[in-house]
């Protein structure tokens, strides 16, 4: 048996044109999703067997409206199709066209054909086309196009078999040309020559963006910089001219090969109804607000049962495996550290699925077009573009999927920007810590009738990191440059009902890559913060031990409190707690000693350990069986022995909500930054940065407090 | 700042503005592109000097705009919109 024969596809089309669809219909589960080299753009590739006994690599290329690209995502389709040492350049191009909106889609797929690599078009849409009264004769479309077309409904599958026996075929080159490359282009014939697989259009292209290629070849930049200065060849001269000449061609192709009555757009009556509504200044906004309560209710409420089920089930299997391993640092590194952070890993899963199932579904409708158009102005004027609306928003749930979802912005500064300000917003992981704290210093009283003086706080809170983020955000704009201008400039697709399928496998798809990439991170910083607080230097730890094993002291104490004080003075005694001594220094000025010191480093595991650790640090009991009253009890009784201040004062605890309102706290978040600009850079700056502010921040609050 | 644009025509009607001075509701046919990248990007999404246009939808803060072009519907800010030259119809 030889090897099945190889070769690779890419599906390539307009923005809307059902690509997704096309692409699940081809390769079904067999998927996988990465990134494109040296970008976060996501790279879906899936397999597909031919008739032939040929296994083909399908890759969904980024949509886009022209071969020049303007954003990051757009590069990568340029990349890919234009760069012959691209270790995705296809040998065949599935090229999309949506059948309802013809004349647009033919610009790019002029293009494409130009570049004379075989294609053939996917006439996607038919059945918004019939609907709309538009008839194409698809006979006469492939004859003036010089490549097979194939009309197709990939939503319902209708078209596919035609399209898989075609490709199962040998496809020729394409010759025609759509433009009069002899005079934009001629010169290039000479440079296509020096260049194997390309023709002059190739090489035109390749001389205007051969800078922004990735893994092409250094004598290829040569040979193309030594042609450009010896022809005198201006980047951006002809592609103004390029395009207008192509839409004469099409404009005499659409004439010859479409014909549309002219009745109304019956697609276009239907959605332009409804936006009378989702667009209207007061509906609109209402419609908008109640959908994204809901998104919100979904990712901090109903998330909650699935989380509260994972936790208790990782304890529950972590005390059975402790019963179960024989006891020692390598079990207690198994338990309490790698399974622990895998635990801390897996929790994420129901927020980050149900916050991309709801994005999938406002995405596939066109609702989320929408949301941008309503919202773009007013985001604009912090620096930010309606796409970032969904990221901030579900940040207030939790910075992860928010994080996450951020790729939807093609704009690469916008993207960055709202990737930094994102964790402001105040995520559910806070709330335990500004509970305790807000419920410790404020009494419970009602004001002005109605309102509860802590719900009140608690808003604030809220609000308070909101307009942190706001401010960031503004600021960011003026510091952070790029060549690219942030263009609003979008399709607001025809209104559809979501692809269900669509949705699952992006729900899984999401969870899965978080999983794998981020997941890693986690783990690793959690057996470190593990080894923090269960180790100390020299035979500390070994000293508290042997102290609680001596009989005549453990006497006096029942068995609770006993063990509650063990890993009190075990804490105390450990690295962890040592390094809570060395920071004492720096953060006396914001009112912190250095008990809260240790539970501001082992909060970063996750801001709500700061809650368990106090506990532990105060013996009142780990975070399982916590007594909330005994807690605020102790922390007002306690008292600092070198001033003979009560420690939490209020000064102190409004201090303490303000850094955790500021204070980037969460190594969840550096590790999917991480993951999302793929670079340690932007995780460190946001570290450091939200830190400065947070420290300074809080150092002015208790010095006014004081 | 648009004065450059505008043709000395008795008839206002007939008068080439940009896309951006357009209501809700107006119909026009496009005339012209800025001879820019925003231009080029703009023709490349099927706004082609000769093709008719209705804004469909003005946001309710007054931008961006929604603009009703061959057969589907374009989102564009009203500092894009600029760099439309249209005749009212």
């Amino acid at each position: 048996m030889s090897e099945p024969k190889k070769i690779k596809i890419a599906l390539a089309g307009n923005p809307n044109c059902g690509k997704t669809s096309l692409f699940n219909a081809l390769t079904g589960m067999r998927q996988k999703v990465g990134n494109f080299a040296g970008v976060t753009v996501d790279k879906k590739t899936g397999i597909l067997f031919l008739d032939n006994k040929v296994e083909a690599l399908v890759v969904d290329l980024p949509g886009t409206y022209s071969i020049y690209p303007r954003r990051i995502d757009e590069m990568v389709t340029f990349d890919v199709l234009a760069n012959p040492d691209n270790v995705s350049h296809p040998d065949v191009i599935v090229l999309l066209a949506d059948a309802s909106n013809l004349k647009r889609n033919l610009l790019f797929c002029t293009q494409i054909i130009d570049m004379g690599i075989p294609t053939v078009i996917a006439l996607n849409m038919m059945d918004v086309a019939e609907k709309n009264n538009i008839r194409i004769d698809v006979a006469k479309l492939e004859e003036e196009l010089g490549v097979p077309v194939v009309p197709m409904n990939a939503r319902e599958g209708k078209g596919v078999d035609k399209l898989l026996k075609l490709l199962s075929s040998a496809i020729a080159k394409p010759k025609r040309s759509f433009i009069d490359m002899q005079k934009l282009y001629g010169d290039a014939k000479e440079l296509s020559n020096k260049i194997p697989y390309s023709n002059e259009y190739v090489a035109a292209l390749l001389a205007v963006l051969h800078k922004e290629l990735n893994d092409f070849p250094e004598e290829k930049h040569q040979l193309i910089d030594e042609w450009v200065a010896a022809k005198n060849f201006v980047a951006a001269r002809f592609q103004g001219e390029e395009v207008l000449q192509r839409y004469n061609s099409i404009n005499r192709l659409v004439r010859d090969c479409v014909n549309e009555e002219q009745k109304e757009n019956k697609s276009l009556e239907t959605t332009s109804r409804i936006d009378k509504i989702l667009l209207h200044p007061l509906w609109g906004y209402l419609i908008f607000l109640g959908v994204f309560f809901l998104v919100f209710q979904a990712i901090f409420a109903w998330a909650q049962y699935p989380m509260d089920l994972i936790s208790s089930g990782f304890s529950t299997a972590g005390n059975y495996l402790h019963n179960l391993l024989p006891a020692g640092m390598i079990s207690d590194l198994l338990i309490q550290g790698v399974w622990a952070g895998a635990g801390g890993v897996v929790i994420f899963i129901p927020q980050i699925m149900l916050l991309f199932g709801f994005i999938t579904i406002l995405e596939d409708t066109g609702y989320m077009a929408r949301v941008s158009f309503l919202m773009d102005k007013l985001m604009r004027t912090t620096g930010l573009s309606g796409k970032s609306t969904v990221p901030l928003i579900s940040g207030m749930a939790c910075a992860i999927p928010a994080i996450m979802s951020t790729r939807n912005i093609e704009s690469w500064k916008d993207r960055i920007i709202t990737i930094m300000v994102v964790p402001f917003m105040s995520c559910s992981a806070r709330l335990p810590v500004y509970t305790l704290l807000v419920s410790f210093a404020v009494p419970s009283q009602t004001v002005f009738g109605i309102f509860n003086m802590r719900g009140m706080w608690m808003l604030g809170l809220y609000l308070f990191g909101f307009i942190s983020a706001i401010v960031a955000a503004f600021i960011m704009k003026l510091i952070i440059k790029t060549r690219e201008k942030s263009l609003f400039l979008m399709e607001l697709p025809i209104y559809r009902w979501p692809r269900w399928g669509n949705v699952g496998v992006t729900m899984f798809e999401k969870a899965k890559v978080f999983v794998t990439d981020a997941g890693k991170i986690i783990v690793a910083i959690s057996v470190v913060l593990w080894f923090l607080a269960s180790y100390g230097p020299g035979d500390e730890i070994k000293t508290v031990e042997k102290k609680f094993e001596d009989t005549s002291f453990t006497s006096q104490y029942n068995s609770i409190d006993l063990d509650a004080m063990r890993q009190s003075e075990k804490l105390t005694h450990s690295y962890a707690g040592h390094i809570g001594h060395f920071i004492e220094p720096a953060i006396m000025p914001l009112g912190f000693d250095w008990k809260i010191g240790i539970s501001l480093i082992t909060a970063f595991a996750a801001r709500e350990v700061f809650v368990g650790t106090i506990a532990t640090i105060y013996s009142v009991g780990s975070t399982g069986d916590m007594d909330m009253n005994k807690l605020r009890a102790r922390m007002h009784s306690e008292i600092n022995p070198q001033t003979g201040e009560q420690v939490f004062s209020f000064a102190t605890v409004v201090s303490l909500m303000i850094f955790f309102a500021l204070a980037m706290q969460c190594m969840s978040t550096i590790a999917v930054v991480r993951r999302e600009t793929k670079s340690w850079k932007w995780p460190m700056i946001q570290l450091f940065y939200m830190t400065g502010i947070a420290y300074l921040a809080s150092f002015i609050t208790y010095m006014l407090l004081r | 700042m648009y004065a450059r644009y505008l043709l000395c025509s008795p008839d206002m009607n007939k008068t080439v503005i940009p896309l951006s001075w357009l209501r809700k509701g107006d119909k026009a046919i496009i005339v012209s592109l800025d001879n820019s990248a925003l231009g080029i990007k703009l023709m490349e999404m099927g706004c082609m000097p000769g093709e008719h246009l209705e804004v469909d939808y003005i946001a309710p803060l007054g931008d961006p705009i929604s603009v009703r072009i061959g057969n589907y519907l374009l989102g564009l800010r009203i500092d894009e919109a600029v760099a439309i030259k249209v005749m009212k119809q």
